[in-house]
């Protein structure tokens, strides 16, 4: 590192150099930020549940694996409500019959299964009869109705299902096979099933509510997309009210303005240029960028005004502003970035993505504060106003009584600390894809209405192998597969077991004359293989029975729907299920699906975390010891740094209690943040310090002069994750929300305890001989706002 | 007519056939000029195969899903061909072991829904199935029962597209639409060269109109100097990237097959 003298002439010449050339300097910035700006052509949406799983993911492959050997799963279902709650009058029969008939034309449409288009199977002397449940329904009488509604209120494989017990509310369950080549398919078939439930509502007297993994998808799809477009609005609004609030300037604030913008647009078009899809977290990268881009704006402008205050000509103050804040704006630019790229340890590739995004904006923002924002001021006609601030003498007083009122600050900021750390475990992990989305989004109160009302949308899928070619017909392997269905049906929270077994047993009953008795197992291997090859022949256009066996008739798969558990609920059904089968039938199998991958997203990314935290962590305090030439203060720093994290859990856990897969990013990235206020606090006290003042002096000279600043840059980035809080989307409100509480305890620790821990530790005189890197650089703050 | 249709085309068609016409532009009298070609193409290829009387052969199925897992089933079939209905035919199943034995009789009828029955050896009965489905697996394979029951001209309606030549041979192509609803294809394309008549190759479009399943047949052999029979079928699934193969073996024409050949009780001893 160079002298610093050597720098601040460095700095000095640029700043020269800078406002001698203002005009191609600001030309050339924005030209470099439109170039690299012009790559957000290539970004695009990824409409894909599944990219929230790196292609390493267990869960994942498990359930990938599932999906090559059955039909696959990505479903829509509809639930048909009829307003007088009969679900089996004509009319509501009709409407059922009609959507059934018209889903099989929406786009990647493969299979539907509804009440009416259900394989009736009856016995009639040796004929098997073999039909839709309902056909012509508005044409059927009284009679025929009340006997379709007794069938399928009765049948095991329909009820919970497709139908709820008390014949009010039906399903119409449609399996797309997207042939995953374009980014519009998702969208294209939510559509095409929204225009569809509306033509169906407007001829018949039918509510029509929908759910579904493609529902899903797209309801990712479109928070992302209105978190760009309702969040992002509000960001401009509430920078222009702050940073003009701050420096009563139109041409600072219209600076400043570009600065933030171009920030913004250059990250996300170099996130297009790296072929970035965006998914919800990675949208909310630009509230994040422009949040973190104003507070060096901010740093830039307010020392500016205080020179010129001084009696500075703007010039002068342009190159007083940066000889104060090139090295401090670096620095913190840098560890925010080392934050937020800590966050491609996780697990999750969007949560990579936000990080990436996110670092690339907050270099461009410094590069932009120290190019673009000067250059421009250079130019734009400025005034100064003088004006005092209140809250520059509160800091002196406030200082003041921290060091006078040590013991106490000491005693109960342990205590109040430790109160929030011991509601830490309160916190209990839940992602259930559902829940992530407020009752804003209406993927979100279909799917709790449908919940309530039809079937649950949470499924654990078991592929049971029976070890042999054509084994699933092996009376052994069908007796094991009943006895796992008798015993899952039993677990908490299960309400629907789909199995082969029951058709085998249906077939067995319709084969000897619907005789009750016979509704049981078949006996023979024989017996049940030719039973399923009169079934296979039998069946229609769509309805083949791939979506239960697999091609060689070795394995089957049972689906297991659930009621809305948590995520420790709903991995404690999956692994019983496996514990059960190992032990009691000798079969492995693990309950896959969408529902578990998210269930235990969070867990997976914890182990990735908690390296790429503990990474960033050592980096950013190397940086502040290298900056602050000193380990002891390095070391120290760690504190106010970490504490606000466990506090905001603290808080989170007594307040909330349940968290969900982005917390586990919020560690890292607010540790970038929350690390400016402590550099500049400390670089403060050192500089003091060092000059052979005590421990006091260092500390009021710390307040004085950064305090504001420090107030100012937080109550900035506070506001920034309040307006990404207001996300509709949980994982974005939630990391938001977190980060903000830590940025907020960050403040606290930084003027309540920082200063205790150094009149404890730090009461030594210094040894004068000690070179500073700060004399003037870093005393931006000196003059009251 | 136009020569190529998108499948936008398609699916529009399938929803509103009526409508769809009038957007293609084609005046009424060249569209009946294209459905009499047609008709006429179908039913020369159906006269040039009438007079075979009855027939035998061996069949392998193999099944193959789109990562490369097997499944074989063989089976032997015996056709009578009907005067003024659609042909009588039995399906002996061999393998896999656990429904050797099973058989499956299907009287085709030119209008209406078929007559089937099962022979389930296990249980020792015949079945009637009743049902209008005819467009479900067979046999878990790409190919429906639609798919490889006799073809009678009556089944669908046509429409003359195009010639198109490949593999050094002249094709008709015709597009078929099935006259039963309960079909699981909108349309199908078919490709039948212009010397001998025979289907070389079938696109079929599922119920929205988009291309499903291709079929082609290859191998082909004269029997009695005049019929022309592929001993290679393959079905090809595009959306769910699975495949059928089906390899004829064995064919012999004239066994002197009767209609009590191809009866209920003829099933249980069928073997």
């Amino acid at each position: 590192m160079s002298s610093p003298q050597l720098q601040a002439n460095w700095v000095g010449r640029y700043a020269d150099w800078l406002i001698r050339y203002r005009w191609l300097v600001a030309i050339g910035a924005l030209l470099l930020a439109f170039v690299a700006a012009s790559g957000a052509r290539f970004l695009g949406f990824n409409n894909d549940y599944r990219a929230f799983f790196s292609e390493a993911n267990p869960q994942l492959q498990a359930y990938e694996k599932i999906q090559r050997t059955y039909t696959k799963n990505d479903n829509i279902l509809f639930a048909v409500v009829a307003k007088d709650g009969n679900a089996f009058s004509s009319d509501a029969l009709a409407a059922v019959e009609e959507m059934t008939e018209k889903s099989w034309l929406l786009p990647f449409a493969l299979r539907v299964d509804s009440i009416t288009n259900f394989q009736h199977t009856i016995a009639e002397e040796d004929d098997l009869l073999v039909q839709d449940l309902v056909e012509n329904a508005s044409g059927l009488d009284a009679a025929t109705l009340a006997s379709i509604k007794a069938t399928a209120i009765a049948d095991p494989t329909l009820k919970e299902r497709l139908v709820n017990s008390d014949g009010s509310v039906t399903g119409i369950n449609i399996t797309f096979q997207l042939p995953q080549k374009s980014m519009t398919e998702t969208p294209e078939a939510a559509a095409a099933a929204q225009a569809l439930m509306e033509e169906i509502e407007a001829k018949y007297d039918v509510e029509i509510y929908a759910t579904g993994i493609i529902l899903l998808s797209n309801a990712f799809f479109e928070a992302s997309q209105s978190d760009m477009s309702t969040l992002v609005p509000l960001m401009y609004l509430v920078i222009i009210v702050v940073v003009f609030l701050l420096v009563r300037s139109v041409s600072a604030t219209f600076a400043a303005l570009l600065v933030i913008v171009f920030s913004m647009a250059a990250g996300m078009g170099l996130a297009g240029f790296l072929g970035i899809k965006l998914t919800p977290p990675s949208a909310s990268a630009p509230t994040i960028i422009m949040t973190l881009a104003v507070a060096d704006s901010i740093h830039i402008l307010v020392s500016l005004f205080a020179a010129m205050r001084r009696g500075l000509s703007k010039h002068a103050a342009i190159r007083e502003s940066l000889q104060l804040n090139m090295g401090p704006v670096f620095l913190t630019s840098i560890t925010t970035a080392i934050g937020f790229l800590s966050m491609n340890f996780s697990d999750a590739p969007p949560f990579h993505d936000l990080g990436n995004i996110t670092a690339m904006g907050v270099m461009v923002a410094f590069f932009l504060s120290v190019t673009l924002l000067p250059a421009l001021m250079a130019i734009l006609p400025v005034k100064s106003r003088a004006s005092e601030s209140k809250i520059g003498r509160s800091m002196d007083v406030l200082g003041d009584f921290v060091i006078r009122r040590q013991r106490p600050i000491l005693l109960s900021g342990v205590i109040v600390s430790l109160a929030l750390l011991a509601m830490i475990p309160r916190n209990e992990i839940n992602d259930d894809f559902v829940g992530y989305f407020d009752e804003s989004v209406e993927f979100r109160t279909d799917s709790d209405y449908i919940n309530e009302n039809l079937s649950g949308i949470y499924q654990l899928i078991y592929s049971l192998e029976s070890g042999s070619a054509n084994g699933v017909s092996n009376p052994e392997f069908l007796a094991k597969l009943e006895h796992f269905t008798e015993w899952m049906e039993t677990q908490p929270g299960v309400r629907h077991v789909n199995t082969i077994g029951d058709t085998f047993k249906r077939l067995n009953k319709n084969l000897h004359g619907d005789d009750p008795s016979y509704y049981k197992l078949p006996e023979g291997q024989e017996l049940a293989a030719q039973y399923l090859l009169l079934y296979e022949l039998s069946l229609p256009y769509g309805l083949d029975l791939n979506n239960q066996l697999n091609v060689a008739k070795s394995s089957t798969q049972i689906v297991v729907t659930l009621d809305n558990l948590k995520s420790q609920e709903l991995k404690a059904v999956a692994d019983a299920g496996s514990v059960w089968l190992e032990k009691n039938v000798g079969l492995t199998a693990y309950g896959v699906g969408p529902a578990i991958m998210f269930a235990n997203i969070a867990e997976r990314n914890m182990e990735g975390m908690l390296v790429g935290t503990l990474v960033a962590l050592i980096l950013i305090s190397a940086l502040i010891g290298i900056a602050l030439r000193s380990v002891k203060l390095g070391v120290l720093s760690l504190i106010p740094n970490l504490l606000p994290a466990g506090l905001a859990f603290g808080l989170w856990g007594a307040l909330v209690g349940e968290v969900n897969v982005a917390v586990t990013m919020v560690t890292g990235m607010a540790l970038g943040i929350v690390v400016d206020d402590t550099v500049h606090f400390l670089s403060k006290y050192l500089r003091q310090r060092r000059a052979g003042e005590n421990v006091e002096d260092g500390l009021r000279y710390a307040f004085s002069s950064v305090g504001v600043a420090i107030v100012v840059t937080s109550v900035i980035l506070i506001a920034g994750f309040m307006v990404l809080a207001q996300s509709s989307f949980g994982m974005n409100s939630s990391m938001a929300l977190l980060t903000a509480i830590c940025i907020l305890m960050a403040l606290f620790a930084d003027f309540l305890l920082l200063p205790i821990l150094l009149m404890k530790l730090d009461a030594k005189a210094y040894d004068p001989a000690i070179p500073t890197i700060e004399n003037k650089e870093q005393n931006y703050a000196t003059q009251p706002l | 007519m136009q020569p190529s249709r998108s499948k936008k085309q398609f699916a529009i068609r399938a929803l509103v056939s009526a409508l769809a016409l009038t957007s293609f532009s084609v005046s009424a009298s060249e569209l009946d000029l294209a459905a009499e070609k047609g008709l006429e193409i179908a039913t020369e290829a159906d006269r040039r195969d009438f007079g075979f009387g009855d027939l035998s052969n061996n069949l392998t199925m193999t099944l193959r899903n789109k990562y490369g897992e097997e499944s074989v089933r063989t089976m032997r079939t015996k056709t009578l061909e009907q005067e003024g209905d659609g042909d009588k035919s039995l399906v002996i199943f061999d393998n896999p072991r656990d429904v050797k034995g099973t058989a499956f009789l299907s009287f085709t009828h030119k209008v209406g829904s078929d007559d089937q029955w099962l022979y389930l050896p296990a249980l020792k009965r015949v079945k009637r199935i009743s049902s209008s489905n005819k467009s479900g697996p067979f046999m878990g394979s790409e190919f429906s029962y639609e798919d490889i029951a006799s073809q009678e001209v009556e089944k669908y309606t046509y429409q003359y597209l195009r010639n198109e030549t490949f593999d050094g041979r002249d094709h008709f192509v015709l597009e078929l639409d099935p006259v039963d609803p309960k079909s699981g294809y909108s349309i199908q394309h078919i490709w039948i060269d212009t010397t001998e008549y025979r289907a070389w190759k079938t696109d079929f479009y599922d119920r929205k109109g988009d291309l499903m399943k291709t079929l082609t047949a290859s191998d082909f052999n004269q029997y009695a100097d005049k019929y022309w029979r592929a001993h290679k079928m393959m079905m090809i699934n595009h959306q769910m990237g699975k495949s059928t193969e089906l390899l004829y073996n064995d064919w012999v024409f004239s066994n002197g097959f009767s209609d009590r050949d191809f009866t209920k009780n003829s099933l249980s001893r069928a073997k």
